[in-house]
């Protein structure tokens, strides 16, 4: 695929206080995110793989280390640099969907919309993940593989140059997930954006382009992924 | 409309009744607001307007006998623009159909113009004609109280001369917007009028040929009274003269001031309190919806929305809510604004009302409504923006209780589990359960201050009316008489015992302070009007020496034992000094007694007697009256008991309306905080309660976990607005105090045990309505909530 990297990460770290308790979430990872690569995160709870993710949509600060998008350092942006850049160029999907309740499908999309600069329109992106005929139902009217994709629509919506899924089929049974990876793999190979997925399922790594595998803090390894399979050739 | 507005929308429905309760709370505030500006402005303006259209003098003076010729030298005082002079006397009247004598002020107007001052406003029918010799104007409300038209006749007996009335035309004027007739408390429309006759007429009546006994005086702008006072004085000393007063002194306009002083004092405590009480709410219901939103808010920061499109998120939310109250404030303001100037219109006598809509009235409410919301929403909003979005979208941290060492082991024994768990709730979030006691106990405060006046009215009767003045009747004599006509009183029927008195004019002076003030000369041991020490009980009056009421010892900075000098006004401002010797209660006017005895020595002209008290035999009435009628000897008789019914009538009438208002405040702002408070708590604790319910609790047991919290926050709160009902109830009898009444400062018990009832029952519906919802928790549904 393509040889630009998005995203280069090197050595952050990221420790948390708690009174006098510190707890080290990640203790020195590096890696690269290549332009119109899928990459599944891999590894155990409690490995680190939320916090990387929440550092590189800007969620969350490294304590140490470089971030650096399209070769800028996001390490150091302050507070409104970090909430332009998430506006401007990361799409979020969350394990339990995060949808307003008080707002139909196609409003959680316009949410996103109305912000962005060159966004799809929320009909389109709800067309994209197959929910065109629910646009006026509201979450709770929705079963959650359908909120599922109206989150992924709200998050591809503005067109973003970084898709960030953690666990995106986490709270799915495997019909529905699937349903939710192909509307990944689909935006991923039409519209071409760089997609990163955080997963315990390890099957899930052979969809993608690249895989990271996290442990205790840190990426131990990381592999391409040269014979990719299709979503239906999963054995799930 | 933008995605997140509406979810504003939504938010606002799901909140409504919530809202609605904040909503009405800001509204009180809004309206009593307005209610009280508005009033105040529309009657101050009234009153300007009607001064300034018909020549409300600004120095009044009396005087026995003042040649005519006297007004030009007064008009040559400095500062002076207008001068009115006539003639005022005392009439006793006879009213076809009431059986006791009533009472009337005749003035005389110029035979072929406008009086220059004081004019009255022409009602109905026309002024009097100047060749026809009984004819008059009378007052608009003394008419209507006895059905008197264009044409209506009546008689009375003034300056000893059968005086006879045929009604030309109905009037108002501006020196008698409240009229007050002789020796009462407040206005009888019926037993007391104004009558406007012309000079010629009046000459006649009082036998005051090109002469004249009162003065009015109107002064240049930007000019101050006291130059022109004393030069009139002067003038008017050999004739009479007792001393010129100003507006200020003036009965009508200073119980008007009074009226407005209490309009302002309003403005100032009650909105507050509203405003206080609803910015505690918002606090409380947007902490609330901003935790159970927590997710919500970090997801859209993670989506890119900044900090300060979330706070103005929740800001709009809160102006949302505020703005409703407003809208309600508005409309009931003007609505109670427009029926108490209503009412003032009855009580006090305009020609017109203005009714002052100055849009800075509804801006400065509105603004201070929707800044004392947004104040209250401050925290809140600033948490919810400082959230930081990674640990925004995690669960809240599970809350951190504690148990408080050895009372812990000791309410294990006494408590139930559940009823610790509400404990522990309240302790650990001690800022809402100090909001639900300080929200609830306003309310109680609020009707205690509504109350505590029926104890004030009910103590300042029975000390007036049964224990100092304790007569059946008084007469007042036309003209101070030698002692020897209280036997033609004695003498009257129906008449047990008879106790004179004696007023004298004076003014009162220690240092640089000087208070215009009538003297009442009494027996040493008065049986009928006695006169009360601090502690009530009845004073013997001392030989020599005066004694003074508290308002008046405080005016002047006296004490016991301090000299005072005393100008006697109508014996040419001779000078003596006396002594002060006692302090005592008086709860209307600016009082000073004497012994009788003792004022009939400092009088260069020799005893006299103003009036008497009477002992009546209550079966002889009429004929007393009739007697009184015809003789002329009294210009007044004020009925003991009919005074008292009147004052009952009318104080408690205004106590009425205003009771109710507060109660419907108080029950507002009760029903607000507690169905606010007991619906955080429930959405708190859905969870913990449907988790006791799936153990095996039933749903009453749950319930009183609630109700527990409720009704400790209930029980602290009324002692807490015991305490500020009592202050407030200070501050209102602060706010009345002038020269012309004092409140006593009573609050009974019942005032506490009313207060209280009222709010707890307000308490205990809405917690109702709120622990209801337990018995319909969704067991299933709470628990797979995620909090």
């Amino acid at each position: 695929m393509g040889e630009k990297a998005v995203f280069d990460i090197h050595d952050i770290t990221k420790v948390y206080r708690t009174g006098d308790v510190a707890v080290h979430a990640l203790r020195g990872a590096s890696a690269r995110l290549y332009e119109g690569e899928i990459s599944v995160m891999l590894g155990p709870s409690g490995s680190g793989k939320s916090t990387f993710l929440n550092i590189l949509g800007g969620l969350d600060k490294a304590t140490s280390g470089q971030v650096l998008f399209d070769g800028i350092d996001i390490t150091e942006a302050t507070d409104g640099q970090l909430t332009s850049f998430r506006r401007r160029n990361v799409g979020f999907v969350f394990q339990f969907y995060n949808l307003i309740p008080s707002l139909t499908a196609r409003e959680n999309v316009a949410l996103v919309t109305e912000i962005s600069t060159d966004p799809m329109k929320p009909e389109d992106a709800l067309e994209i993940v197959g929910l065109g005929e629910r646009i006026n139902h509201f979450p709770a009217q929705l079963s959650g593989g359908e909120q599922q994709r109206v989150a992924i629509a709200r998050a591809i919506a503005k067109n973003p140059r970084i898709l960030l899924c953690d666990e995106p089929t986490g709270a799915l049974d495997s019909k529905t997930g699937r349903l939710v990876l192909d509307a990944l793999i689909d935006i991923n190979t039409k519209l071409g954006t760089t997609t990163a997925i955080i997963t315990h399922n390890a099957v899930i790594r052979k969809l993608a382009h690249r895989v990271f595998y996290f442990a205790d803090g840190a990426i131990i390894r990381d592999e391409e992924n040269s014979a990719r399979l299709t979503v239906a050739e999963l054995d799930w | 409309m933008r995605a997140l507005d509406k979810k504003l929308i939504r938010d606002l429905k799901r909140l409504w009744a919530q809202g609605l309760a904040v909503a009405l709370v800001l509204a009180c505030g809004v309206a009593t607001l307005i209610l009280a500006i508005g009033s105040y402005r529309s009657l101050d303006g009234t009153r300007a307007a009607y001064y300034e259209r018909y020549k409300f003098a600004s120095i009044f003076a009396t005087a026995t006998r003042a040649p005519r010729t006297l007004t030009s030298q007064i008009k040559n005082l400095p500062g002076v623009l207008s001068v009115e002079a006539r003639i005022m006397e005392n009439v006793l009247l006879d009213i076809p159909g009431l059986a006791a004598p009533a009472s009337g002020l005749l003035l005389s107007i110029p035979d072929h113009a406008q009086p220059r001052l004081n004019r009255p406003f022409l009602r109905s029918g026309r002024m009097p004609d100047p060749d026809r010799k009984n004819e008059a104007l009378i007052s608009e409300a003394f008419a209507k109280a006895n059905g008197f038209a264009t044409g209506s006749r009546f008689s009375g007996i003034a300056n000893g001369k059968q005086v006879t009335f045929s009604v030309s035309g109905i009037a108002l004027s501006p020196e008698f917007i409240y009229a007050l007739g002789p020796g009462e408390l407040v206005p009888d429309d019926r037993r007391f009028g104004i009558i406007w006759m012309r000079e010629k007429t009046l000459e006649g009546v009082s036998d005051l040929d090109d002469a004249f006994n009162s003065v009015s005086v109107a002064l240049l702008p930007q000019t101050t009274p006291a130059q022109t006072i004393s030069g009139l004085d002067k003038l008017l000393q050999p004739y009479g003269g007792t001393g010129a007063y100003t507006r200020k002194d003036q009965i009508s306009h200073a119980f008007l001031d009074s009226e407005l002083k209490q309009l302002q004092a309003m403005a100032r405590v009650i909105p507050p309190i509203f405003l206080l009480v609803s910015a505690f709410l918002i606090n409380m219901i947007l902490s609330r919806l901003i935790t159970l939103e927590r997710e919500q808010i970090g997801l859209l920061k993670a989506l890119g929305y900044s900090s300060y499109n979330i706070a103005s998120h929740y800001v709009k939310l809160v102006v949302a809510i505020a703005v409703v109250g407003v809208l309600i404030g508005f409309g009931a303001g003007t609505w109670l604004g427009n029926g108490l100037t209503r009412i003032y219109a009855t009580f006090f006598h305009f020609p017109f009302l203005i009714f002052e809509r100055n849009p800075d009235v509804y801006i400065i409410a509105a603004g201070l409504s929707i800044a004392a919301a947004i104040a209250g929403a401050l925290k809140a909003v600033y948490s919810a923006a400082s959230l930081p979005p990674a640990t925004a979208m995690q669960p809240a941290p599970p809350t951190r209780y504690a148990r408080a060492g050895i009372t812990s082991r000791i309410a294990g024994k006494l408590f139930s589990q559940l009823s610790i768990m509400a404990f522990r709730h309240m302790v650990r979030w001690p800022l809402r359960t100090g909001f639900t006691v300080f929200g609830t106990s306003m309310a109680v405060a609020l009707l205690i201050t509504a109350l505590f006046s029926f104890g004030s009215v009910n103590f300042m009767i029975d000390t007036v009316f049964f224990r100092t003045d304790r007569q059946d009747a008084t007469i007042t004599f036309a003209n101070q008489l030698p002692p020897r006509s209280l036997h033609d009183v004695s003498g009257l029927p129906g008449v047990y015992f008879v106790e004179p008195f004696r007023t004298m004019a004076v003014d009162m002076e220690r240092g640089s302070l000087s208070e215009r003030v009538s003297i009442i000369g009494k027996l040493q041991s008065p049986r009928l009007s006695r006169i009360l020490d601090l502690d009530l009980t009845p004073v013997t009056l001392a030989a020599q020496g005066l004694i003074l009421s508290e308002r008046l010892a405080e005016k002047l900075k006296v004490r016991s034992g301090d000299l005072v000098r005393i100008k006697l006004l109508e014996e040419g401002n001779a000078v003596v000094e006396v002594p002060v010797v006692q302090i005592i209660q008086a709860y209307i006017g600016l009082t000073a007694y004497m012994n009788l005895s003792y004022m009939d020595r400092l009088s260069r002209i020799g005893p006299r007697r103003s009036g008497a008290y009477l002992e009546l035999d209550s079966g002889q009435l009429h004929p007393l009256y009739k007697a009184i009628k015809t003789t002329p000897l009294a210009t007044s008789i004020a009925i003991q008991s009919e005074s008292l019914q009147l004052f009952r009538d009318t104080i408690e009438r205004n106590i009425v309306t205003m009771t109710t208002v507060y109660v419907v405040l108080a029950v507002i702002i009760a029903f607000g905080v507690v169905y606010n408070s007991a619906r955080i708590q429930l959405s708190e604790r859905a969870r913990e309660l449907a988790s006791l319910r799936v153990l095996g609790f039933t749903q009453r047991e749950v319930a009183q976990v609630l109700i527990v919290e409720l009704g400790v926050a209930m029980l602290l709160a009324q002692p807490v607005g015991w305490a500020l009902g009592s202050g407030f109830s200070w501050l209102v009898v602060q706010g009345f105090q002038s020269d012309l009444f004092r409140v006593p400062f009573v609050i009974e018990r019942s005032a506490f045990g009313w207060s209280s009832l009222v709010v707890m029952i307000a308490a205990i519906f809405s917690g109702l309505i709120v622990v209801s919802r337990v018995y319909r928790l969704d067991l299933i549904r709470v628990l797979k909530t995620r909090e």
